[in-house]
């Protein structure tokens, strides 16, 4: 599985991504400047944390309209896995990639420490390597990840299964207390209703190496390497368009 | 030269973090009868005259990129 990351004017966890996927996960992996309206035949796309843009107006508002996300949207539409970050999960809510949208933290502080999260759905794209009640401890760094929606489309999501991680304590009970940015439902991570498009606000490329303080960030990334293999193999999804040709 | 006064705000179903503790130092500073505080943004636009229909073209931009009509309301008002 070819990965690529989208590199914006102000994002800071491209470089983490980048060697989360080459030297952990030994994958191909390739930088997409902002402005390059190609893919460089990825069949994942990683938007990455960051402050795109500086966090003019509003978070991912203005990286949204960048060049390359016309071919994210494209990749998206035919299939093509793309998974946001932090400001990426902030960018694909504001491209209507993904439903809802995240506003201020409930405590207004910048949050940066470990979470606990529960994983949903564990038979996801982005979750097939997680347990039944595995609790996954990623770090979150964000000031806007209070993700919100409107009372129809948190019915939907929770219905279909969309709602991929919840802020959990370290026994994997879903608590107020547990929840560091006062997102609805505890939600930190989603999908769309086909499931190739994921967000997310912890960050997986933070725990990869127990020098880093933990490794569960591993079964994220895997998931959706194994899951495009077999994918691929059994031509269930089609190959995003830009990818034909990779071995 | 039509100058726009672009208002932005948290629609009211949503809990407005800044606006809540801003309300509370205002009943700290003794006004005991404020009874909510939302705070928005304001945003102005200078246009060029040209031929179009000036309302569609602003609207049309405060959908697109000024606000997130998924967490804000808008409105706007023009003068010369």
């Amino acid at each position: 599985m070819k990965f690529g990351i989208i590199v914006f004017p102000g994002s800071n966890c491209d470089q983490d991504a980048y060697y989360a996927v080459r030297d952990v996960l030994n994958e191909p992996v390739e930088y997409i400047w902002h402005q390059d309206r190609n893919l460089k035949g990825a069949d994942v796309v990683i938007v990455p944390g960051g402050f795109s843009y500086g966090d003019y107006l509003r978070t991912g508002a203005v990286a949204r309209f960048s060049p390359v996300m016309e071919a994210v949207q494209k990749h998206a539409e035919s299939g093509g896995y793309v998974i946001g970050i932090c400001n990426g999960f902030q960018i694909l809510c504001e491209a209507h990639l993904l439903p809802g949208a995240l506003v201020a933290n409930d405590c207004l502080r910048f949050v940066c420490k470990y979470v606990n999260l529960l994983p949903q759905s564990l038979d996801t794209p982005w979750t097939n390597q997680c347990r039944e009640g595995q609790v996954l401890r990623i770090p979150i760094a964000h000031q806007g990840g209070n993700y919100v929606a409107d009372a129809e489309t948190i019915r939907s999501i929770e219905e279909n299964g969309q709602v991929i991680l919840r802020y959990c304590d370290e026994r994997g009970c879903v608590t107020e207390a547990a929840n560091p940015n006062g997102s609805m439902n505890n939600i930190a991570g989603i999908i769309n209703e086909r499931g190739n498009v994921a967000g997310m606000m912890p960050h997986p490329e933070r725990a990869v190496e127990s020098i880093l303080g933990s490794t569960d960030g591993i079964a994220i990334l895997k998931s959706i390497v194994g899951w495009g293999r077999r994918a691929k193999e059994s031509g269930r999804i089609m190959a995003p368009a830009g990818a034909a040709g990779l071995g | 030269m039509p100058k726009v006064s672009v208002y932005v705000t948290l629609k009211p179903t949503l809990l407005d973090a800044q606006g809540r503790v801003v309300q509370t130092a205002l009943e700290n500073l003794g006004y005991t009868n404020v009874e909510g505080v939302r705070i928005g943004k304001y945003i102005e636009v200078e246009l060029a005259e040209n031929g179009h229909n000036l309302n569609e073209q602003i609207d049309e931009m405060c959908r697109k990129l000024l606000a997130n009509p998924v967490i804000e309301d808008y409105r706007f008002e023009v003068s010369e």
